[in-house]
This record gives C-alpha cells, sequence and structure tokens, in this order.
C-alpha cells in the first residue's frame, strides 16, 4: 500500500513536472510563462526531495524557483514599461522573434544532446561494479575532507577547483550587471501590511543563511543556499520599499564582491607556498579552511544575487564615481 | 485514537484544499477568488501540519510544522492582501 501511494505521487509529481515546463514553454504571456516557471521550479524542488538529495532542492527552490523568478518578473515588468514608451523597440522586437525561432531549433538540439548524454551516462553508471562508483570513491575518503556531508566535501575540497571557477562566473556576471549603468528607481513604499511581514521575515532569512552556512559541514546546506537566502532578505526588503537594503558602501561592496574568489585563491595560494598542491588543504586545517571559504562565498554569492535583481550600479557606488569624474 | 485522530484532520485539511482550488477554479471576480484560496489554504495548511505534527509524535516535528503554517499564515495574508490593494486601486484608478 505504501509503496503504491508513493508510486501515484511520484506520477503525479511527473506528470506536474512535464506539465508546468510545457505551459511555461508554450504560454504566449511572458509574465503568465514566468508564474508557470516559478511553479515548476517548485514541483521540481520536491522531485529533488523526493530523490533523495535535499542539497539540490534547496538550492532550486531558493535559486531556481525563488530568486530567478524574481529576477525574470523584474525583466518582464520592465519590457513592458520600455514597450510602452518606445515604438523603436517594436522593430526590435520583430528581428528579435526572426531569431527567436531559430535560436529555439538551435536550443532544442542541444538539449537533446544533453538528454542522450545523460541517459547515456547513468546506462553506463549502472552496469559498473559498485566500488567504481564516484559516490563511493568520495565516501571512503569523506574522513580526510574536514566535513561530514559529501556534497560540501565534493563542492569545497575534492573539486574545489569547479567551484573556484563557479565564483569565477560570477565574478564575470557582476562586472557585466555593473556595466549596465545605475540601478533601477527604489519602489513604492507598500503600506503597513508587507511592512509587518518584512520586519519580521528579514530577521528570519538572515537567521536561516546563518544556519545554512554552518550547517553545510554536515548536513544539507552550503554557501550557494545560504547565499540565495540573504540575497532573499534583501529582495523582500526592496520590495517593500527601502532605500537601503544592506549592500555596504561601494568600497566595502567590491570587496565582497571579489571575496568568494578571492578568499578561494589566498589560500590556494598560501597552501602553495607552504609546499601543498593549489587547494589541497591539510586534514587538520581542512574543516576551518571550508568555512571560512564558504563564509567569504556566501556573501559574495549573496551580493551578486541582489545587484542581479537591482539591474546595475546602487546609488552608492553611482553617487561615488559621479564625485571622482567632478 | 491519535492515528484516528490525525487522520481524520489530514482528511479535513485535503478538504480544504479541494474547497479552495475549486473556488478559484470557479468564483467569478479577483475578490471572492483570494478570498477562497487565503481561507480555506490557512484552515487546510493549519489541519494539515495539526495532522501530521500528531501522527510524527515527536515535539521537534510539531514545532517545525508550526513554524511552517505560521510563516505561509503571514505569507499569505500578505500577498492576499497586496493582490486585492493593486486590483482595487487599478478599478478605482480607470
Amino acid at each position: 500500500m505504501n509503496t503504491t501511494g508513493l508510486l501515484v505521487f511520484d506520477g503525479l509529481l511527473l506528470i506536474s513536472i512535464v506539465s508546468l515546463a510545457w505551459s511555461a514553454l508554450a504560454s504566449p504571456d511572458a509574465r503568465r510563462s514566468v508564474i508557470l516557471f516559478m511553479a515548476f521550479g517548485l514541483v521540481l524542488a520536491v522531485a529533488w526531495g523526493r530523490l533523495l538529495a535535499p542539497d539540490v532542492a534547496l538550492a532550486e527552490a531558493a535559486i531556481g524557483a525563488g530568486l530567478s523568478g524574481a529576477l525574470l518578473l523584474v525583466a518582464v515588468g520592465e519590457q513592458s514599461n520600455r514597450a510602452l514608451q518606445d515604438n523603436a523597440l517594436r522593430v526590435s522586437e520583430r528581428n528579435a522573434l526572426r531569431v527567436r525561432a531559430t535560436l529555439q531549433w538551435v536550443i532544442t538540439i542541444l538539449c537533446v544532446a544533453l538528454a542522450a548524454t545523460l541517459a547515456w551516462a547513468l546506462v553506463h553508471a549502472l552496469d559498473r561494479a559498485t566500488n567504481e562508483r564516484l559516490a563511493q570513491v568520495v565516501s571512503e575518503n569523506l574522513a580526510a575532507s574536514g566535513v561530514s556531508n559529501p556534497v560540501t566535501a565534493i563542492l569545497l575540497n575534492f573539486r574545489a577547483y569547479d567551484t573556484l571557477l563557479e565564483l569565477a562566473v560570477l565574478l564575470t556576471a557582476v562586472l557585466g550587471i555593473l556595466a549596465l549603468g545605475t540601478a533601477r528607481p527604489d519602489y513604492q513604499r507598500t503600506g503597513p501590511v508587507f511592512d509587518g511581514l518584512a520586519r519580521w521575515l528579514v530577521p528570519v532569512l538572515i537567521l536561516t543563511a546563518g544556519y545554512l552556512l554552518w550547517v553545510g559541514a554536515h548536513a544539507p546546506g552550503g554557501a550557494f543556499q545560504a547565499g540565495a537566502t540573504l540575497a532573499a532578505a534583501a529582495v523582500v526588503l526592496r520590495l517593500a520599499g527601502e532605500r537601503s537594503i544592506g549592500l555596504p558602501q561601494a568600497g566595502a561592496l567590491r570587496v565582497i564582491l571579489a571575496a568568494g574568489v578571492g578568499m578561494f585563491l589566498v589560500i590556494g595560494l598560501t597552501l602553495l607556498l607552504l609546499g601543498r598542491p593549489f587547494l589541497g588543504y591539510p586534514p587538520a586545517w581542512a574543516g576551518s579552511l571550508i568555512l571560512l571559504i564558504e563564509s567569504a562565498a556566501m556573501l559574495a554569492i549573496a551580493a551578486t544575487l541582489v545587484l542581479a535583481f537591482l539591474g546595475g550600479r546602487p546609488p552608492a557606488i553611482a553617487v561615488n564615481e559621479e564625485n571622482n569624474r567632478c | 485514537m491519535t492515528e484516528l485522530v490525525s487522520s481524520l484532520m489530514i482528511v479535513a485539511g485535503i478538504g480544504f484544499y479541494l474547497a479552495g482550488s475549486i473556488g478559484l477554479l470557479r468564483l467569478p471576480d479577483l475578490y471572492s477568488r483570494l478570498h477562497a484560496l487565503t481561507k480555506a489554504d490557512n484552515l487546510g495548511l493549519g489541519l494539515l501540519a495539526a495532522g501530521l505534527a500528531l501522527h510524527s509524535q515527536d515535539l521537534l516535528m510539531a514545532l517545525k510544522l508550526l513554524l511552517v503554517w505560521l510563516a505561509v499564515l503571514a505569507a499569505s495574508a500578505a500577498s492576499a492582501h497586496l493582490i486585492a490593494r493593486h486590483a482595487h486601486r487599478q478599478e478605482a484608478g480607470s
């Protein structure tokens, strides 16, 4: 009875994922697509939970459904604002439609290729002996990694290179955002009801981010989930019409944006000087070094996501540069 | 006995969700749809959380479920207010 019940649940989950994805893609109205995409992200997070991958579920819910959804909604709102002001945009929109048709085919082919590769990898992995699987190797070496959560061990120790490069990608993205110009103007104040919600939600979100960062060492959590939660607190403040949303002044903000990559490099290079391989932590220190890197990475990720939501340089930096020019 | 009570609560909670979903689909305008959705979801989730807490027989789990319910209560009340106020202002403006 129990297994049949779960089977029915999984079936429903599968059907809703596919149908939500399809209706998000097929909907002609961009705003509707975005809202369907957010619902898709939430159901996908439940699916990751069912696959016993709570780390991925947390990341999907916080980044995939929450923050990406907020970013896309802002983008859609901005686009319709501009379309009203600007007739010239109509022409570029017509051109965009032509590009889109070609792009759709390219993306479809790439997605099919990706799905085929994943299916091939799965089939290939299934007929290997168990001791050859990567998970086996990871759990055998977990004791030397400094943390007891295998996901954190992979991200920050065994494959720390990948995470360093991921943070470098984020840094490149935020440089692009800073080059876009000044941030959009603040929202209007929303009134007492939303303010009341924000007043207790923001501290709870900050607390949750700290908890996720700390707990990442031995349970699902870590810098990415914590950073996204911290960024969500800033998004709530901005939506409430708050002017200061927790971003520091220009100089400190630049330091924080570079902190993720910076901390990685400082620790990696120091280890090189001490005669160890790059990012090859000594086992006795591994736990503390990982926490140090994750704290810096959390701040960098949160600041990057907040700047993405602002869509440009925050007023603090913009004012600073005006003064330099004079 | 607790098993029976918790099952009854969960079934009642699902009933509220069902009523809320039907209301969302069938009611004529935005305000009544919001009314159906928020009332039903709040009570439905409350009953579900209470039923599950009773089922788990674990104080820590019960407190976590209570926290989930309170967070959803606050979020859904605030978002329902924002949606309704936006619609009301648009009507008043046009």
